[in-house]
């Protein structure tokens, strides 16, 4: 589904992904790991098609096509998805308009004709059971007042709804309490299937106890240096990222 | 990666056209070129006025012969030559309408180009419509069913020729002539406008509504509205307007007066959409209006709500006085500007009265080389014992060459009044652009989501339908206008 060869890319003048090799196929979840700094959330974002940066060498195929010349727009039109690190505020907009409008210009998109309203409230009604989402926030300003736990949540309700073949969250993990983490974890369980595929980046195990991958990837300095099972994952925790740092010193 | 950056799309702004742009090919009348003493007296007498209607026109005359144009708004524009416009334009078939079609085409197919055609259609809307062009009130519909409840709702100059009494009474009473330099220029030239009188106790079944047109070429217009809803009354006013595309600009200075006795409620909203001029700032209509209502009553209340999205120029603030005690005013503003378009607006609010309230919630948008200013006054004079103001002031910025200016003047005269006021100002983030365009929501349609969003709290107010109009208007005068 999605195969990256060889990406660099940079911020005005400073380089940050260094040849960056990934291949994901449908049905599969891929975990990338890493400390802070090394690009993870860069590349998130690079594939996601965000402005700001330049690709200086290297291909992004999404099922075959080349899309590193796609707007970000587009790119979701074909089933990408992000959920991001810091979700969005956008006061006066609800939820429901918000969704509505995703999905709508999906529709256009794709030739067809906007949804109906019956058929746009069930799905709504169904798919934020996913994620146990209380009515009221899909008619509350998106992500405006939500707690961190409520943004994360309402990411992986939009997730649901656009129906997307790979999906990419960006630690979104972060700033979760247990329980939270548990209902976010539940609802990506619930979504998997063996058409759409994820890409999971996270600082902590932790995660992967709940969404359990079938890749590890571990990146460093703008690469990914290391592949494994969810063992890796286990054994990155127990000896820490200087482990990592100390075996490729040795190379 | 295709480049969607603000610069780009800023210049494709001016491709925006304006839609309203076409002129009406009906035989006209004009006055001469010019103001004189004679003129006022040629348009008193093409109305067929009375002596104390002439007399109080000749007044205003001779008062603004003695005023200076004002110079303390935010605003830039050439020296207005009054000698160069003319102040009185209409339709030579003098059209006394008693049914639609009775009216002459051509202004039949402006009304299918404005898409305001069919009254019938209004019938279904609920919308009872007056239509003033240049400078003539072409068509009241649904002025029976109105009568019938006691309503007059007619062009101001046959409420002057049927009503005069009401009229004498009340014109002038909340925007005396002397009042500034264009109230007492209209005052002098008014050539037509609305009047509605609400008898005591009645709830007007439907929403009133006036669709003002400019067409001739250098005319002014300068229509004058007034509004009375007696005690226990309700009336819900709408009003629109729109002007064709022309090179110079075209000068609009109207007087709207409203009030509002014991438990009255007043709620008169605007979706103003004058031609703004080109890209290049050429043209458009120069807006000085001056809006004011009154609160006369106990209890009683006037609502504002403004949507200003045309107008080269735009230069008002509706406001409130609140004599009755427990009497509120509201404003409720969305102001847009583009390309070249200046905006100075706001609102006054005037607390006399004991237990007076006001609220203020103004949204001003700029994009383009605009500038957008909001203009406001909050008064507690000595006697409003617990008052009490709530302001709220946000404005969006588009691009980085336009500006957004907040001037609130805060006077307490009362130690009891309270006020709180609240401003921001932000630019539509590339973080929620982005947001939305990876969830596949296009750059343009992003922004009208993010600019509806930003003015939800405005737009509620409006009537249903004018609603959806004022947000048509707000995405054709932004589109193209951020990436």
């Amino acid at each position: 589904m999605l195969e990256v060869k060889n990406l660099h890319a940079r911020i005005e003048e400073k380089e940050i992904l260094k040849g960056l090799n990934i291949k994901v196929n449908k049905g599969e979840v891929h975990a990338i790991m890493g400390p802070n700094g090394t690009g993870k959330s860069t590349f998130a974002s690079i594939l996601a098609g965000k402005d700001g940066y330049e690709i200086t060498e290297g291909e992004i195929l999404f099922e075959g096509q080349e899309i590193s010349e796609m707007d970000p727009a587009e790119r979701a039109h074909l089933g990408m998805f992000l959920a991001f690190q810091y979700p969005v505020e956008i006061p006066g907009v609800s939820t429901t308009n918000f969704m509505k409008a995703a999905i709508n210009e999906k529709r256009k998109a794709h030739g067809q004709p906007p949804i109906e309203a019956k058929a746009f409230l069930e799905m709504m009604k169904a798919k934020s059971k996913i994620v146990e989402l209380n009515k009221e926030f899909l008619t509350r300003s998106i992500n405006e007042g939500f707690s961190g736990g409520e943004k994360k949540r309402n990411e992986i309700f939009q997730m649901a709804m656009l129906e997307p073949k790979l999906c990419v969250l960006d630690e979104t993990d972060s700033g979760l309490d247990i329980d939270a983490l548990r209902i976010v974890a539940n609802g990506v369980n619930s979504l998997r299937n063996s058409e759409n595929a994820f890409l999971v980046i996270t600082h902590y195990q932790r995660l992967l106890d709940y969404i359990v991958p079938d890749f590890v990837h571990i990146m460093y300095d703008g690469k990914i240096v290391k592949t494994g099972d969810k063992l890796l994952a286990l054994e990155l925790e127990k000896k820490g990222y200087d482990w990592v740092k100390s075996e490729l010193a040795q190379d | 990666m295709e480049n969607q950056s603000e610069d780009i799309l800023l210049v494709k702004t001016s491709e925006t056209e304006y839609k309203y742009g076409f002129t009406t090919d009906v035989e006209q009348e004009y006055a001469e070129i010019g103001l004189s003493e004679d003129i006022v007296r040629f348009i008193s007498a093409k109305k067929n006025e009375p002596e104390w209607m002439l007399e109080w026109r000749l007044k205003a005359y001779q008062q603004w012969l003695k005023m200076a144009e004002p110079d303390w708004a935010k605003l830039g524009f050439p020296k207005i030559d009054f000698q160069s416009i003319i102040y009185y334009a209409a339709t030579k078939k003098k059209p006394k309408l008693n049914s639609l079609d009775e009216v002459d085409p051509e202004i039949r197919k402006t009304w299918d180009k404005l898409g305001i055609s069919a009254m019938e259609q209004n019938k279904l809307g609920n919308v009872a419509m007056d239509f003033v062009m240049d400078s003539e009130s072409v068509f009241t519909s649904f002025k029976e069913e109105l009568n019938k409840k006691g309503i007059i709702f007619c062009s101001i100059s046959e409420a002057i020729q049927e009503y005069g009494d009401l009229v004498k009474q009340y014109i002038g009473s909340v925007v005396p002539p002397r009042d500034n330099f264009y109230s007492a220029l209209n005052s002098a030239v008014f050539s037509d406008g609305s009047f509605v009188y609400i008898p005591k106790g009645v709830r007007c079944p439907m929403e009133l509504s006036t669709y003002f047109r400019i067409n001739a070429e250098n005319t002014g217009q300068f229509e004058r509205t007034l509004i009375i809803a007696d005690d226990d009354s309700y009336v819900s006013y709408l009003e629109g307007c729109t002007a064709p595309q022309r090179d110079e600009n075209q000068l609009h200075a109207a007087v709207v007066e409203l009030v509002a006795h014991d438990r009255a409620e007043i709620k008169y909203s605007t979706v103003q959409n004058w031609y703004p001029g080109d890209e290049n700032g050429k043209g458009g209509v120069y807006n000085f209006v001056t809006k004011r209502g009154i609160c006369q009553g106990y209890k009683s209340k006037i609502s504002w709500t403004q949507v200003e999205t045309g107008s080269a120029i735009t230069w008002k603030y509706p406001s409130c006085i609140l004599k009755g005690d427990y009497s509120i005013g509201e404003f409720y503003s969305v102001a847009v500007t583009n390309n070249y378009q200046q905006a100075d607006t706001g609102t006054k609010m005037i607390h006399i009265g004991k237990n007076t309230r006001s609220r203020i919630v103004s949204k001003g948008i700029s994009a383009g080389k605009s500038q957008n200013a909001y203009r406001g006054l909050v008064q507690i004079q000595p006697n409003a014992d617990n008052s009490y103001n709530f302001s709220q002031c946000d404005s969006m910025l588009m691009g980085g060459d336009c500006g957004a200016h907040t001037f609130p003047y805060i006077e307490i005269k009362n130690q009891t009044g309270r006020v709180e006021h609240e401003a921001s100002t932000s630019k539509i983030g590339e973080d929620q652009l982005f947001y939305c365009n990876q969830r596949g929501i296009g750059a343009e349609e992003a922004v009208h989501l993010i600019v509806n969003g930003f003015c939800k709290e405005v737009f509620k107010e409006l009537p249903m339908e004018f609603a959806v109009e004022a947000q048509k208007l707000l995405e054709i005068t932004l589109e193209n206008s951020v990436g």
